[in-house]
Order: C-alpha cells, then structure tokens, then sequence
C-alpha cells in the first residue's frame, strides 16, 4: 500500500474522531424536568437550560436571594414548559441580571439542587434599542 | 429640522457604488475574454475607470457616514444608535463600524484599497482579478442597499431615518422629533483597541480576497502554476494583518472583558481563528510550491477554502443563527438569506473551476519521503488544517440544529458547555505536534537531509532543548505532563530554529523570515501555556457556599470573590487588599475621588465639594471638574508582604440603556506576570441609597459621638452667605455645620445647611454614600449652645472583587511581535520576487 493512503487514512481517522468527540461532549436544551431525570439515572452531564426569571403579577421579580456576603445568590427559574427551579449560583449577581428577558443557565443537578456553573443573558436593550425616549 | 439631504446623498452613494460595481464586473469580464488588443485595452481602461468611480463611490458613503455620525444627526437611526455627544473623537471613529452596515462598509473600503493598489500593480492578472474583486463589491455593497423590492429587503442601510426604522408614538405626534442624545456607543467598545481592531481585522478578512482571486483567476485563464508567485506575498500579507487583528481583538478582551483571558473560544473568535489557521496552512504549501512545484492542488484548494471559510465566518457573525452561544455576534438584521446567497454564489463557483480544470494541474507521482522537505511541509499544513476543522465542527453546532429545523426535524443540541476544556484538550496536542513539525522542518528545509547528517544537526538543539526544558519545569513548577511535552516542544520549536536563524543570517539576512516566525510561534505557546494553565485565581476562599444550607454542597464550592468594605483591610494570599473608595477620572488623567465630587445635570462636569490638591495644581471647593462620568473606578490599594505598595483602579461602567453595570480589570504589570483585578458586583452609584429612619441626636461643640461606627465631631457651625454656590436673599438666614467622621485613614467632611428664610426653617443635609451617613440639622438651640442633628444610616461602601494572577503572558505578546516581524520579512523577500519577474515582463 502506497505510504499517501495509509496517511489519508489517519487523517479521515483524525477527523472521525473529533466528530465523535464534538457529538460526546456537546451539551444540549433540555428542561427541568429532563435535567432532573437525566441526573436521576446518573448522568452528570452539563445541560443547558433556556427560560425567565419568576415574576409575580405586576412583573416584580420573586425569589431572588443574595448571599449575605454577596458572594453568590439563588433565584427561580421558569423553564420553557413553565417548570419552576431554585438555582443557585456561586457568583456575585451579576448587574443586569433584574433586566434580563430570558435566561439560559448551564449547569446540571448536584443532589438535587440546581448548580449553574454559567448563567447566559439576553438583555432587551443590550445592542439595539426598541424604542425612542 | 430634518436634514434629509445627507441620507439621500448617501443613499445615492451607495447605489453608485453598487451599479458601478456590476458595471465593473462586465467590463473586466469583456476585457479579459476580448481577443483583440486595442479592444481589450479600452474594455481594461473602461473597468480600471468604473473600478475607481465604485471607489469614490465608497468613499463617499464613508465620509457622509461619518459626517452623520460626528455632526450628531440624531434623525438617523445609525448615529442615535450607535453614538452620543459625549463622546470623543476616537470613540465616534468606533462607533462607526459598531453596526452591522458601518463594518461591511469598512469591508467594502478595504477591498476599494486593495482594488486599487492591484490596479496599478499588476499587469497580466488585472482583468481576471479584478473582475473577482467587482463580484465580491457587488454583493458587499448590495448589504447596504437598503432597497425592499415587493417583499424583498436587500441590505440594511446606514443611512434611514430613525423615524423610518422603529414605531415610536412620538412620531405620530411630530414627525419631525430628533432624540436630544444618542444612545451612546456600547461601554466595552470605548477602548482604544476597539479603534485599531476591527480596521485591522477587516483588512485581514479583504486581504484574503487577493490569493482567492489569483487561484480562481489562475483556474479560469488555464493557467494554474503562475498565479502562486503574485498571490504570495498577499497571503503573507493576509496572514499577518488577519493574525495581528485577532490578536489585538484578544488583547482588547483581556483588557476589557472581564473573563479573564485573551481567548473565550466562542463561536465569533472561532469564526476568524478557522481561516486563519488555514491561511497559514496555505501558505507554507504556496512556499513549497515556489521551492519545487509540488503541492500545488493543496495550494489551490487551501488558497480557496480560506476564502470561502471567511465568507462563511460572515455568515456565522452575522445571519443570527448563532443565537444566544455567542456572547458577541451581530444583531440580527434579516440579511441571513443574502449572506447565505453570496456564501453559496462562491462556493458553487470555485468548486466549478476547480473540478473542470483539476485533469490540468499538475501533481507529482513520485512517493513522498520522509527525509525529504515536502514531507514535513505537509504534515504541518495537514496539522493546521485539523486545527482547523477541530474548531469548526462544534462552532457549527448552531448551523446544524438550524439546518435540521429547516427540514422540519427537532433538534437541541448545544455548544460543549465547557468550552475552554473542549478545546484545549485537542488544540493543546495539535500544538505540539505544530511546534516539533516546525522545528524539525526548518532543518530539511534549509539543506538536504540524510540520517546521520539529520542526527548531527538535531543532536546540538535537542540537548539545549532539554536543558532549558529541564531549568524550565523545575523553576517554573511544571509538574503535569501534558504541560511538560508542551513546555519541550516550544522550547525546542524555539532553539531548533534559532540555530537556523544563525546559519541563515550569515548567508542572506532577508531570508531569515520563516525562522524567525517559528521563534515567535514557539514564544506564544509558552505564554499561551503559562498564562493559562497555571492561571489562578488568588482571591479565592475557602469560606464555602453560604446560600445553600445543604451541607454536602458546601465543600465543593469556593468562592472566587472576595468582599471589601470601604477602608477594611483584608488578606488575600500574600497581599493586604483595602477598598479605599470610588473615583472617577479627569480629563486630564488622574483620579478624583467620588464622594468630593458633586453632580451637575451634564454628566461629565462635577463640582467639587472641597478643596483639592492635585498635580500640584490647588481646586478651591465648588470649581468644576471634566470627568468621565459613566465610569466608575474602585481604588483597591495592594499592600504585598515584602512591603511592595500599589494601587489598582478597576472599572465599572454604568449605562442603563446597555443593560447595567460592565466591568473592566485594572492590572498590575509585572515582568513575569499580570496581577488582574475587577470588581463583580458593587453597590450602583446611579441609584439612590435607601436610608435607615432619621435618628435625631444632640450634640454640642468638640463632643465626641458615633455615627454608623465612627468617631464624630462636630466642628463648627458658621454663617454664610451663599447655600450651594447660591446667594441668599437680605433677609434671609443660612448656618453651614462642618462635621468630622474620623474613618480609617481618611477624615470624612460633612456639611449640612439649616436655613431660615421667610421664617420658616429650610434643612439641606449632606451625604456620604462611602460611610454610608446622611446628616442634616434638625433644630439649633442657642441658649444651650447643642444642635439636633437627624441622622440617617446607610451600608458603608464595599465591592466584591476577583483578582487573579497570569504568569509569563508577555511572553504571549513578545512572541505576537517577533511572529508579526518574521511575517514583515517574508512579504518584503516574496514581494521582491514578484516585482523582478513583471520587470521582466513575465506576470
């Protein structure tokens, strides 16, 4: 066999590999409750979540928590199919956090709480505004 | 007023160019296919015309943009959008290219310049290449248009009204209504690298244009081998502009984001990083080429793929469909079916070519061997090119899930969601492989190799390798191993072409370009290595999570902030950190603390509160100060073990209508490391404080009390004739009382008002926000000589910061410059090249 085959080989072997690879470690968007119950069989995998802060009716946060060193706080999240969670989170509140209209956290279950080790934000009025005044 | 005249203007700018873009293409196209001489030189003179016509046309586009921008013509959504009176000149430049339309007209620019400079360059190549250049015009300038045709929207143009591009009831009343003030270009783009970065990218990202064009020129006249000495140079050229513009983009984040690093792998770096890998690839099989004609189908193929991988970039950045994975893409204006449209155009094209000519490029049917240069020359543009393609698999995933929804299929997977260890984990072992290719490379490239003549060059290198290596791992405590092999490859990569560098220098020093590039590569791994794998967080503690009262969660988690309240010395590792307050900055550099300064309604002239020296320079009490209003610095003074002092200003910028607080590190710079600091959260300056209840108190002269803590004298209480800078009326009666908080290393002034006017009482009190004390005078009592003082508390100052520590990252930088000089040399030698043979009248 010619040597240039045996190293097209290894290149096609190379890149098959990193395929697999990026498909193994890819994350996914999952809800709640398919976090919960892939954590349940064992699986700890980070997923992401994508969903909004709890409000009440006349549109105030609820149950957003601050540690009391500031160092990290805790908030309910609703997920896409309306799920609520307590997620905590081992990072100061980061600023705009009130203001953002959705929430993508990435995280997983660890006993049963919710760790996000990233929290994703998209702000209304981050990069375009949407209206004048 | 509404001054229509300069969007219309501009929008005819902008038709011109397009038209004249089409134009263009045609008349090279006649030029190039037409037979006849005299013919072909008026159709080559017609498109050298048209060409410059669409480049003034450009032109003019960018200057009555700027004009709109600068001249702060709010009526168009591009300048309110994009930019605010308040800022400098530098920042109004950035706000330029901060929107889509403005960079692909920074694109469209470049490609004018570089259009240009081919023109009056070549010779053989024009017709072919330019008509390449007037195709990719047409579809850049068609992103600007701005025409809706029926349903149709072409382009996006930076020139419509703001009442055309959003529905504000404003409108309805006064059609005419132009905003006060823009809002504002983005806080994390009023750096100065976010003036120099993105020109320098896009040139990169144009400049790879010019070896497409030569391939594809080359492919279509059947000429497949010579287009290779023309597009040399440019792609060296490309190569440095593209990877200085990356590099300074992550400078720029490591200076102003607050991730800690230079690189975040996110889909927007991944989408530059990709071509550029390939470019290089690209290169060194174009160098093999010149050396001895082989290579050349991966050269064409590389050439192309670099090419079609920018346009595909572009499609990323900018279509939206990168979605929320990416912290800094584009918005999304509706031009993803266009962008797909000029991706696909030449992607079909260059396939086309490349297939109906492949039978004609030669290629070599010797076997290659493993003693010979080729060898080693393709194993690294092979490395390279899985790089490459290790990057773009996962940076794609978007692409994937929206491909698969557009076949009506459900499809919801993410990017890794530790991306940084998803990518090091492969590109550290390409690395390695990248630095042994290229140290060992050098060697066969410079002279014929055999086996005892290879173990004789490499013996004296290897053995330095491993002594250095050895110093390296034991003084730097490198104790993992895949660091080690990497520590050893860079350093061999370094001396292997160090000791070629020697051997070619005595010869002919121009040709010392490539050893030199390969110094500085194996300079950058190190740093790279260094400053991120033995990056720490040094303000870490080990306090555990407190939210939680789950005591199994609590030791898995330490806390990488640290909280400082005002003037409260804390210890973090070997230093001593106090908060020691917010300042703000002068125009004339220099700081001034917040709480001396009193705000007046424009946000960037303050008021002083007392009297100051500063540089030698003495403010009395109530002159006016130029600062930076929206940003804030917190000062952190570091007091290290060993009695080394310093002060740190990390930064906050507060802009509610970009979404809050964003942080900025302050850094100090040390030789062999970067000590980085910035603040996570702090308490919002731009909100009011909410205060305790007042608490009434009487005091008396020189009596000593507490407030919020701290020791409090009342000084004085004096008449006087102004409240405020304002003089009070004849019969009017205003007391100013000088309060004394004695805090740690800093005596605090308060200054309260009482005021009897028209007789009845007047209060004004006087506010700390650093102690937290609110003070005013409630009551005087003569007889007794005591005044009632009502007090209002509030939480002293703090910060919660994050310091971190990055070690040998100049190296990073050092071995950029070095590669950027090697680069410098390499065009200088090829371009030398190219200009003796259209002397001799060959291209």
């Amino acid at each position: 066999m010619k040597k240039s085959y045996i190293f097209g080989i290894v290149i096609i072997a190379a890149a098959i590999t990193m395929i697999i690879s990026t498909a193994g470690d890819a994350s996914s968007y999952v809800s709640f409750s398919e976090a919960q119950e892939m954590s349940e069989n064992g699986s700890d995998n980070m997923i992401h979540v994508v969903g909004t802060l709890k409000k009440d009716e006349s549109g105030h946060i609820i149950g957003l928590k601050a540690a009391q060193n500031k160092l990290s706080f805790s908030f309910i999240m609703v997920d896409q199919n309306g799920l609520e969670q307590l997620v905590y989170y081992n990072e100061p509140m980061p600023a705009d956090f009130t203001k953002s209209e959705q929430v993508v956290v990435i995280g997983a279950y660890k006993n049963g709480q919710f760790i996000a080790d990233k929290i994703l934000m998209k702000c209304p009025s981050k990069y375009q505004e949407d209206t004048v005044v | 007023m509404i001054h229509t005249a300069l969007g219309d203007l501009g929008h005819l700018f902008v038709i011109t160019s397009f038209v004249l873009a089409l134009i263009s293409v045609f008349n090279f196209y006649k030029a190039e296919t037409q037979k006849d001489l005299v013919k072909k030189a008026n159709w080559l003179n017609n498109g050298k015309a048209s060409y410059l016509v669409h480049g003034i046309a450009v032109l003019g586009i960018v200057i009555t943009l700027f004009v709109i921008i600068s001249g702060h013509y709010f009526e168009y959504f591009y300048a309110w959008n994009h930019s605010s009176k308040a800022l400098p000149l530098e920042y109004v430049i950035s706000s330029f290219w901060e929107g889509q339309e403005g960079s692909f007209l920074l694109w469209l620019f470049w490609n004018v310049v570089l259009g240009v400079i081919l023109l009056f360059t070549n010779k053989k190549w024009t017709p072919s290449v330019m008509l390449i250049f007037s195709a990719v015009q047409v579809f850049l300038s068609s992103m600007i248009l701005g025409v809706v045709i029926g349903d149709i929207k072409t382009g996006s143009s930076p020139f419509i009204l703001l009442r055309d591009a959003m529905d504000a009831p404003v409108f309805n009343i006064n059609p005419d209504y132009i905003p006060e003030d823009g809002t504002g270009l983005n806080p994390l783009l009023q750096n100065y690298w976010m003036v120099i970065h993105p020109p320098v990218l896009f040139l990169g990202y144009a400049s790879t244009l010019i070896p497409f064009a030569y391939a594809i020129a080359g492919l279509w006249k059947k000429e497949v081998k010579t287009w290779i000495r023309p597009a040399l140079p440019w792609a060296l050229f490309s190569a440095a502009v593209l990877g200085i513009g990356i590099l300074m983009g992550g400078y720029w984040a490591y200076e102003t984001l607050n991730f800690g690093g230079y690189w975040n792998w996110d889909p927007v770096e991944n989408a530059s990083l990709v071509p550029w890998l390939v470019l290089i690839a690209a290169v060194h099989t174009m160098i093999a080429y010149k050396k001895n004609e082989t290579a050349l189908k991966a050269s064409i193929i590389l050439v192309i793929s670099v090419f079609l991988l920018v346009l595909y970039a572009t499609f990323l950045v900018r279509s939206g469909v990168l979605g929320e994975t990416s912290v800094h893409s584009f918005t999304d204006l509706g031009l993803s079916g266009q962008l797909l449209i000029y991706f696909l155009t030449f992607t079909v094209i260059a396939f086309a070519l490349a297939i109906s000519r492949w039978k004609l490029i030669p290629s070599t049917e010797k076997e290659v061997e493993v003693y010979s240069r080729e060898f080693w020359i393709f194993m690294g543009a092979t490395v390279l090119c899985l790089m490459a393609f290790q990057i773009i698999i996962p940076t794609s995933i978007p692409v994937y899930n929206a491909i698969i929804e557009a076949f009506g299929g459900i499809s919801n997977m993410a990017p890794p969601a530790d991306q940084v260890n998803f990518y090091t984990k492969w590109q550290t072992w390409f690395a390695v492989f990248i630095a042994i290719l290229s140290g060992t490379g050098q060697f066969f490239w410079w002279q014929k190799m055999e086996k005892g003549k290879l173990k004789q060059a490499l013996l004296l290198p290897i053995v330095i390798t491993l002594a250095l290596t050895a110093l390296i791992i034991t003084v730097g405590g490198v104790y993992n191993v895949t660091y080690i092999i990497l520590v050893l490859a860079g350093v061999y990569t370094i001396t292997a072409n160090f000791f070629i560098l020697l051997s070619v220098v005595r010869g002919n020093y121009k040709l010392s370009g490539g050893a030199i590039a390969h110094i500085g590569v194996g300079m950058m791994l190190l740093g790279i290595l260094f400053s991120s794998g033995y990056s720490k967080v040094v303000s870490l503690n080990n306090s555990g999570l407190v939210i939680s009262n789950n005591p199994d969660l609590e030791e898995n988690f330490n806390q990488e902030n640290m909280l400082l309240f005002i003037n409260d010395p804390q210890n973090m590792g070997e230093y001593t950190l106090t908060y020691k307050g917010r300042y703000h900055e002068t125009y004339d550099g220099g700081y001034v603390k917040a709480v001396y300064l009193k705000d007046t309604k424009q946000e960037n002239f303050k008021t002083l509160k007392r009297k100051l020296e500063k540089d030698g320079k003495t403010y009395e009490s109530g002159d006016t100060i130029n600062v930076y209003g929206v940003n804030h610095y917190y000062r952190i003074d570091y007091l290290s073990d060993d009695g080394e002092q310093f002060s740190l200003f990390p930064r906050a910028q507060i802009n509610p209508s970009m979404g809050g607080l964003i942080s900025s590190p302050d850094m100090k710079r040390k030789l062999s490391k970067d000590l980085y600091t910035h603040v996570s959260s702090v308490p919002d300056p731009t909100q009011s404080i909410e205060w305790s209840e007042p608490k009434e108190m009487e005091v008396t002269f020189g009596e000593k009390f507490f407030l919020n803590d701290y020791v409090t004298v009342l000084d004085k209480v004096e008449r006087v004739d102004s409240v405020n800078g304002k003089p009070i009326g004849k019969n009017d009666l205003a007391v100013q009382a000088t309060i004394l908080v004695y805090g740690t290393g800093e005596t605090y002034l308060l200054k309260p008002y009482y005021i009897i006017r028209d007789n009845m009482a007047g209060r004004i009190p006087d506010e700390n926000r650093e102690i937290g004390l609110k003070v005013g005078i409630e009551s005087i009592q003569p007889e007794q000589n005591t005044f009632n003082l009502s007090v209002r508390t509030s939480q002293k100052d703090y910060v919660v910061m994050k310091a971190m520590e990055k070690p040998m990252i100049n190296l990073l930088w050092i071995g950029t410059l070095v590669l950027m000089l090697g680069f410098i040399m390499a065009i200088f030698r090829r371009y030398s090249e190219f200009t003796k043979m259209k002397l001799k009248g060959m291209e």
